[in-house]
């Protein structure tokens, strides 16, 4: 227990760290992956072809709230921008910001999640969850309500229920008739109930718990599972895509019934029997250190991680980034058989400490810790 | 002068209810217009038929008549008054509306948690369909795509497929979601709120914040609300309505003046009845007054208007009349005044006649209004006396009035009912009970009902369901018995006009003992609870806190809020005194329906049940809680919803 004391005081650090933010660009300096095959020089007609961005980033100079973002959310033609200092709404080309003053719980927005059928935004703030619909925007706190926690770290609507990971638990708020649902370590097997982030669908509910590995609900049997590092708490693995690659599960995206993990030692992919996991060793991931991972569908993923964002196809990888030395952008791509192709591109992400990530059509839109990225896709 | 001048109006008024409780009686309509009865043909209904909405078929050859208390719609002949059929639906109907093609009429019974689907031409129910807790304002999209009905009790709009009922989501809407309309280019739907949205939690005091309603906006096609029209000030919102053209909309409100003395009601003080326009004629939203200089509009309910835009036209269901309003003189007004910085003219009473041009009195408690085609006749249902007058557009009077089948004579049961909904005992005709009690409930406010001095002694308004027998009344207890309370101490702070005599205050406390708890909706069929609402109500129950160490008895929940009722009727300190309060102790609220009645406390500091322990319970003198975790509390709570 002590041990995992210790370690919500080191997440607890990581997250200081990211609201004073280091000096730009700091974050990559540390601990960089080096490429395997520099391929400036080779023909690019073997190199798979990956998704080439043009990057316009967005920060306080033109109109963010503020350049510390945790989260975005598409939402049509509409963008939201979880921030340090409230929730951004980009629309027509404008920026507009909810704060405390507009009912927001808290400036501090963290995780945001769409009802697609209502079209209501859910934000996940430092201070409560709330809801925004149609301008107007509800709150709910632990103590004008039953979610368990005001640290909302993560928020996932499916059908009538909002699932909710904060810092003591997961929650389920059933919007039919308004009753909270605790989940912590009294009713399922949570060993530890710092709840960092969660996906749901129709079958299956999975919650990211620092910590504790992953937790799944099945929502027709009512029955809660595990999933924890088989090698314990070491930061090592003994055998390759024996199970989770870590407990310290910071995000986990579930989609097309495979769950994509994303830990501070590697990624992992499972699909209801087999664990796929990955580490820069074996992977195009730039970093072990992932905040973020956000699946596409049952094959394709993205990894944001303090190292900058990578994108796998299943086969091949794509590594959006700024140099550690020029801060000049990077991508690399990186194939089946491990070799890494530099691309020539002229812009790139905000900052390469990415917190998450969305999809516009082919458009990606990243948070990262010095400003928002649109990744406008050019092929 | 004024209270002499409107003694005589009082008496006036009397005389005019006493001729139409005899109209009633003896089957005669008042005013120069033919007597017509809609008794011919139909069964003799069990209970006032308290005709609530109305609306005529797409061809005009119909008049669907939606009687709240008989529980029926009555189908009459708009030409002769016949009735055509009587249909009976659910229990407490409440909204109604034709399908878009007009072949099915949809009507919501609050009591059921159902809508019933009749056909229009066989005249019979088809189907009814499980829908939200106290389903209301019901419409179709143009595409007949879906159905949207509004839920008040669970604030939200429940949108249905049209064809099998299924619902497909709930839309979140503002609190007390009541009222719907579409648009005339069957995009938008319009809905309103009884009740005041709920305090933002950064918002303090909590019991100190101006109410703020809303028009929520949905786009009728994706079915999602697209926009919030705020209602600064405003605490109840009924009717509302567009204009054919679709530039201008209305809808008909309450401006409550909680924040200040109510005893200073021969100063304005008690309300405002208002409507806020919005739509391309008047640009931003405006809110004007109805409001005369020594006349209220009181209890504004109904809205329509005229086919050509020439009038509105808005129910005054305290005032037992009608107005008719210019509207061309009115966005005149609206557009050669400066706009106060607020967008109300609310406080401006002289506002009223630049526009309204006719007070047509018509029959008790009227409701919902509509129109012919050709916009000259005027339908309007008065609840509490059974009948509709009709009124000629060109002469603005009551052309006829129709007679509903029901009982012939009127009990003391709903003397008391028709006394509770009229504002004609207050000072110039200001308020009613029903001015607070909406639709003989509560308004979700908080007031400051005495006159010592502002601020102070605020107090949250209760629920009057099921409050026979609960002596003492009032927060501190004060009032012994419900005479008391409803008699001299409301003559004196509220009316600030004439007294009751003892009959009709007899018959107002025998209707107010006769209001009966709505269905509670957090019970089970069957009555049994789930296993959250049985671990709270353990730990409602209990006698020892988690440590072992047994809870005094005045610390148990289960002391106090003891009985069926929950509440044993006595005065204590439950550490909930503020500096503003003269007294620190209470009466122990009862249970019944708790869920419904935010905010809570004495002085409606808490806005949610779980902000009674949270914030306002550190010393558990409010009961042993602090020993809890926060999910045995939402257990708790999840317990005390069931009551």
């Amino acid at each position: 227990m002590k041990k995992f004391a210790e370690r919500r005081w080191c997440a607890l650090a990581l997250l200081t760290a990211l609201l004073v933010a280091a000096a730009p660009w700091g974050w990559a300096q540390t601990g960089a992956a080096k490429s395997e095959v520099k391929s400036d020089d080779q023909s690019t007609s073997a190199v798979p072809q990956m998704p080439h961005f043009r990057f316009e980033n967005f920060t306080t100079a033109n109109g963010l709230p503020d350049n510390h973002v945790y989260s975005v959310l598409v939402d049509g033609d509409r963008i939201w921008a979880g921030t340090n200092n409230g929730l951004g709404l980009y629309e027509n080309g404008k920026w507009k910001t909810f704060n405390k003053q507009d009912g927001l719980a808290h400036q501090a927005v963290l995780s945001l999640a769409l009802d697609k059928r209502t079209g209501d935004v859910w934000a996940g703030t430092m201070g409560g969850l709330s809801r925004i619909s149609g301008g107007r925007i509800v709150s709910y706190t632990q103590l004008n309500s039953g979610l368990s926690n005001d640290v909302v770290y993560g928020v996932s609507v499916e059908g009538e229920n909002v699932w909710v990971a904060t810092a003591s638990g997961a929650c389920r708020l059933n919007l039919r008739d308004g009753q909270w649902s605790l989940y912590n370590e009294r009713n399922t097997p949570m060993r530890e109930i710092w709840a960092y982030g969660v996906s749901a669908a129709a079958d299956k509910v999975y919650f990211a718990i620092w910590g504790a590995g992953l937790l799944e609900y099945n929502q027709k049997t009512g029955v809660w599972d595990k999933y924890e590092d088989p090698d314990d708490e070491t930061e090592i693995v003994l055998f390759k895509d024996q199970g989770l690659v870590h407990d310290i599960v910071s995000s986990v995206s579930y989609v097309d019934s495979i769950a994509w993990v994303s830990t501070y030692f590697g990624d992992s992919r499972y699909d209801g029997r087999y664990w796929h996991n990955f580490m820069t060793k074996d992977s195009g991931l730039p970093s072990n250190f992932t905040n973020f991972v956000k699946g596409m569908d049952a094959h394709r993923a993205w990894f944001c991680t303090d190292k900058g964002l990578a994108y796998y196809d299943g086969t091949n990888w794509a590594v959006y980034t700024r140099s550690l030395t020029t801060h000049k952008p990077v991508m690399t791509v990186r194939d089946a058989k491990g070799k890494v192709t530099d691309i020539p591109v002229s812009t790139g992400p905000a900052h390469n400490y990415m917190l998450g990530i969305d999809f516009q059509g082919g458009d990606i839109w990243v948070a990262t810790a010095e400003g928002l990225s649109h990744g406008i896709l050019q092929r | 002068m004024n209270r002499i001048l409107h003694n005589s109006r009082v008496q006036a008024c009397v005389a005019a209810v006493l001729c139409a409780l005899a109209a009633a009686l003896f089957g005669v309509v008042l005013g120069t217009g033919r007597s017509v009865s809609a008794a011919a043909g139909a069964s003799e209904a069990q209970d006032y038929a308290s005709p609530l909405e109305i609306l005529l078929s797409p061809d005009g050859a119909r008049l669907y008549v939606l009687c709240q208390r008989s529980g029926d719609v009555r189908v009459l002949d708009a030409a002769s008054y016949a009735t055509v059929a009587n249909i009976p639906v659910g229990r407490e109907p409440r909204g109604m509306a034709l399908s878009h093609n007009g072949d099915r009429l949809f009507v919501t019974n609050t009591w059921d948690d159902t809508l019933s689907v009749i056909d229009t031409r066989a005249l019979a129910v088809t189907a009814t369909w499980g829908v939200g807790a106290e389903p209301s304002g019901v419409v179709e999209d143009p595409a007949g795509k879906y159905v949207f009905v509004a839920n008040r009790i669970s604030s939200d709009i429940a949108v249905l497929d049209a064809q099998t009922g299924e619902e497909q989501k709930r839309l979140l809407a503002g609190r007390g979601a009541s009222y719907l309309t579409l648009s005339p280019d069957g995009k938008r739907i319009y809905a309103t709120h009884i009740y005041p949205n709920p305090v933002s939690p950064n918002a303090e005091p909590v019991n100190r914040t101006v109410p703020e309603s809303e028009i929520s906006v949905i786009d009728a096609e994706r079915a999602e609300v697209v926009d919030r029209i705020p209602l600064h000030a405003i605490a109840g919102v009924f009717h509302v309505a567009v204009s054919a053209d679709g530039r201008l909309g209305a809808v008909a409100e309450y401006h409550p003046k909680n924040l200040v003395p109510l005893a200073h009601l021969e100063h304005g003080g008690a309300f405002a009845y208002t409507l806020t326009l919005f739509g391309a004629d008047v640009g931003k939203p405006v809110e004007i007054p109805l409001d005369e200089l020594d006349r209220y509009a009181s209890q504004p309910f109904g809205v329509a208007f005229a086919p050509d835009k020439s009038r509105l036209y808005v129910t005054l269901g305290g005032s037992e009349s009608v107005l008719a309003i210019d509207v061309a003189r009115l966005l005149r007004f609206i557009h050669a005044h400066p706009r106060p910085a607020s967008g109300s003219f609310a406080q401006d009473l002289s506002a009223s006649g630049n526009y309204v041009t006719a007070r047509i009195p018509v029959g008790l408690n009227p409701r919902g209004l509509a129109l012919s085609g050709d916009g000259r006749r005027l339908f309007v249902a008065n609840r509490l006396d059974d009948s509709i007058s009709v009124i000629d557009t060109g002469s603005l009077r009551v052309a006829s009035t129709i007679a509903l089948a029901g009982p012939k004579t009127i009990s003391e049961l709903r003397r008391g009912e028709q006394t509770f909904y009229t504002a004609h005992y207050s000072f110039q005709g200001q308020i009613g009970c029903s001015s607070c009690h909406i639709d003989s409930t509560f308004d979700g406010l908080t007031w400051d009902l005495e006159p010592d001095g502002f601020g102070r002694d605020i107090v949250d308004n209760k629920m009057l369901e099921d409050v026979k027998d609960l002596a003492p009344y009032k927060w501190n207890g004060g009032n012994p018995n419900l005479p008391t309370e409803c008699g001299p101490r409301t003559e004196k702070y509220f009316w600030r006009s004439e007294n009751y005599d003892n009959l009709r205050l007899a018959d107002l406390v025998l209707y107010i003992r006769s209001l009966p708890a709505r269905p509670n909706r957090e019970r089970q069929p069957g009555g049994e609870l789930t296993a959250a609402q049985e671990r709270g109500q353990v730990i409602f129950e209990r006698d020892v806190d988690k440590f072992g160490k047994p809870i005094p008895l005045e610390n148990r929940c289960s002391y106090c809020h003891s009985g069926p009722k929950g509440t044993d009727r006595k005065i204590f300190d439950v550490g909930t005194h503020k500096a503003t309060d003269t007294g620190g102790v209470f009466k122990t609220p009862q249970l019944t329906n708790i869920a419904l009645t935010a905010p809570y406390l004495h002085d409606g500091s808490a806005r949610t049940l779980e902000e009674i322990w949270t914030i306002y319970n550190p010393d558990d003198k409010h009961g042993r809680t602090n020993d809890l975790t926060k999910d045995e509390l939402n257990d708790l709570i999840e317990y005390l919803r069931t009551r």
